[in-house]
């Protein structure tokens, strides 16, 4: 890892104005990214998730305004980007973005390779047959078969795993920096998952790059991810190693996204439910946002908003529990165990 | 699971060498191809594959949306697939109930959660005053632990597991025996999967309820399954009891499946080796496999040669 954060904010603040209504989407959010690395950033929906990522590459909707803060790649002030124009130089150039949905993000009514050449000669200024050539090898690239025929086929000869490649090779394909991808693998089977989970570490080796990965499910990030973010309610709750997370979880609601995964359940108890619903972002915050939800909040919770403890180096939580003067809490049996004994799917 | 008090060895229902076809009489394409499996009464059955092997399709001949090609769909006993009487299409329309994957998708935009629960009652052409099927609606909404208020809503008024409670009620209204659910939460958020799947075992055992699951996760299918059967393009490759199809998996597809769960640890995730499945493992070119029962309840598709192989395999 760099010393240098290739991609930081800091106390970045978003907010949206609905119906007159305002809207506190990011609540003073902090991350540093680090180049080569990849970074999960976990969280429900309505999180703040994809709202944060979109900032890095001025996506923000219309009625949104980030309001206080700072946001850099490398030594450019991204805040500072007025035009298009501007936006358009880094945008798909040095940050690129997988989205969610393979079935909507690609034009049915372009071929493929149409629309990867599309992006190849935007970006790196080629033209006619090195241009065609360069699709043809990104199309290689992700592990399509045959990619000379394949290239002029349309969408709908696709099936959604072999779609998703496709808009990885289109991403890919202008050589960026960052790779963002939003959920690349929730509207996919879990075979397909797996195999396009491997082809994004794949190409993050070969092209060097940095990639962060915003999904809902911690199970699916514990294979790709260098470090994880988990984020609630506009804010990162904890950060980390992706080990540390995983084996030593310290925020109440890290504890609760792990307990409910089902693959840590067991059969005939019911599944952990997270209680409650996500904060109304429409109201100011008093304290930790996860407090109501949490059935072992401290009194501290729903007053004073908890800063960041360090737990180690790289590890960090916003939780009171990591006060001193905490009373000891422990984080709750069924993930307690996960290093020494991992997990079993048992069935009984 | 058998010991279970709800479960009974009756089965409910009964699907026979089940074909389904898409596409003209002259080129066809079997969705489904000799699919033989029952459900019994007060169990979940889990029907697990990836998309386009055709279990939803499975899902719909049995609720009579898609036609039957060959073979028969029996409930209690009785055919219900192709031609049957009025009546009979009648109270079944009542006892089998589905419930959708995507709850943004599968709710009338366009009209209020009273009229969306109780459209299946309208339909039915029962003379209910407005105050009984109010208080139906009601009924039905608190049993999926929403509030009776809520009726007079909007579905975009509510979050994605909100959705699904009121998807839920809509079935319930109907008193079903039977459910269909056709990936009723792969569309959800992990956090709000639980709610919803704690609520179908917890009505499940209230009501004595038989259900279909349908799903392409094992991790998730293994909770709420008593029975499971996984399905490859159309034909079934193995059949068993959650406890013997996890513990002791059988064909390579099945094996696929297992290994393709992710996680949540990340150093074993990282040594853990992926299986990816080829069919053309099999050789099934001299010998036809046939679909057999390898131990009482443990069905495979599977060839002589390749039987000795899991005897070998398991000791046998």
């Amino acid at each position: 890892m760099d010393e240098k954060p290739i991609l930081s904010a800091k106390d970045l603040e978003l907010k949206f104005t609905l119906r007159g209504k305002v809207m506190t989407a990011l609540r003073g959010i902090s991350l540093d990214v680090y180049k080569g690395e990849s970074l999960a950033i976990v969280g429900e929906s309505g999180s703040g998730k994809s709202v944060f990522t979109k900032t890095f590459m001025g996506l923000t909707d219309a009625n949104g305004a980030i309001t206080g803060g700072e946001l850099r790649y490398k030594d450019q002030d991204l805040l500072a980007l007025k035009s298009e124009a501007q936006w358009r130089k880094i945008r798909g150039k040095e940050i690129a973005m997988v989205m969610q949905d393979p079935m909507t993000s690609l034009n049915p009514l372009k071929t493929v390779g149409w629309q990867i050449q599309e992006a190849v000669e935007l970006h790196q200024g080629l033209k006619g047959k090195t241009a065609h050539a360069a699709a043809v090898e990104a199309l290689r690239d992700v592990g399509i078969d045959d990619p000379e025929r394949r290239f002029g086929q349309y969408p709908h000869e696709f099936s959604g795993g072999m779609r998703q490649r496709v808009v990885i090779a289109i991403a890919v394909a202008c050589k960026p920096q960052v790779l963002i991808c939003d959920e690349p693998t929730t509207a996919l089977d879990v075979t397909i998952q797996a195999q396009i989970l491997g082809l994004i570490k794949e190409l993050q080796k070969k092209y060097k790059l940095t990639t962060i990965y915003i999904t809902h499910d911690l199970g699916v990030v514990a294979n790709v991810a260098d470090r994880i973010a988990v984020m609630y309610a506009g804010d990162i709750v904890e950060i980390g190693k992706c080990e540390e997370v995983f084996y030593d979880p310290k925020h109440p609601y890290t504890w609760a996204l792990l307990s409910s995964l089902p693959q840590l359940g067991v059969k005939g108890e019911p599944l952990y439910a997270i209680e409650g619903t996500p904060p109304n972002l429409f109201v100011e915050i008093r304290g930790d946002a996860f407090a109501p939800r949490n059935p072992k909040a401290l009194n501290i919770d729903f007053v004073e908003r908890p800063p960041f403890f360090e737990v180690s180096p790289t590890h960090k939580a916003r939780t009171w529990l990591l006060d001193p003067r905490a009373p000891k809490v422990e984080a709750p049996e069924r993930i307690r165990h996960l290093k020494e004994e991992g997990v079993s799917l048992r069935v009984q | 699971m058998s010991s279970e008090p709800n479960v009974t060895a009756q089965p409910l229902v009964e699907v026979d060498d089940l074909r389904v076809d898409f596409g003209s009489h002259r080129h066809p394409f079997h969705a489904v191809r000799g699919v033989t499996f029952h459900i019994n009464k007060g169990e979940t059955f889990g029907l697990v594959g990836e998309s386009g092997s055709g279990k939803t399709t499975i899902g719909r001949a049995i609720i009579r949306v898609n036609p039957v090609a060959g073979g028969e769909v029996r409930y209690q006993g009785k055919r219900i697939s192709g031609k049957i009487s009025a009546e009979e299409d009648k109270a079944l329309t009542r006892k089998i109930q589905m419930i959708f994957q995507d709850p943004m998708a599968s709710l009338n935009e366009r009209a209020k959660v009273d009229y969306i629960v109780s459209e299946g009652l309208l339909n039915l052409g029962r003379n209910l005053t407005r105050e009984e099927r109010e208080e139906k609606v009601a009924r039905a909404l608190g049993d999926v632990g929403l509030l009776p208020e809520f009726a007079s809503r909007f579905p975009h008024e509510f979050s994605g597991g909100q959705r699904q409670r009121i998807g839920i009620a809509r079935a319930l209204i109907m008193e079903p025996e039977f459910i269909i659910a056709d990936e009723p939460i792969s569309a959800l958020d992990v956090s709000i999967r639980a709610q919803v799947l704690n609520l179908m075992s917890k009505l499940q055992k209230e009501r004595g309820l038989t259900y279909l699951f349908i799903a392409h996760d094992l991790s998730v299918v293994r909770f709420i399954s008593d029975r499971i059967g996984v399905i490859y393009k159309g034909q079934l490759m193995e059949l068993a009891s959650s406890e013997q199809l996890f513990t002791n998996p059988l064909h390579p597809y099945t094996n696929a499946l297992l290994s393709a769960i992710p996680m949540p640890d990340p150093v074993r995730e990282r040594d853990k080796k992926l299986v990816v499945y080829d069919p053309s493992c099999h050789h099934y070119e001299k010998e036809k496999p046939a679909w057999t029962e390898f131990e009482p309840g443990h069905f495979v598709l599977a060839n002589e040669r390749e039987l000795d192989g899991y005897r070998k395999k398991a000791g046998k």
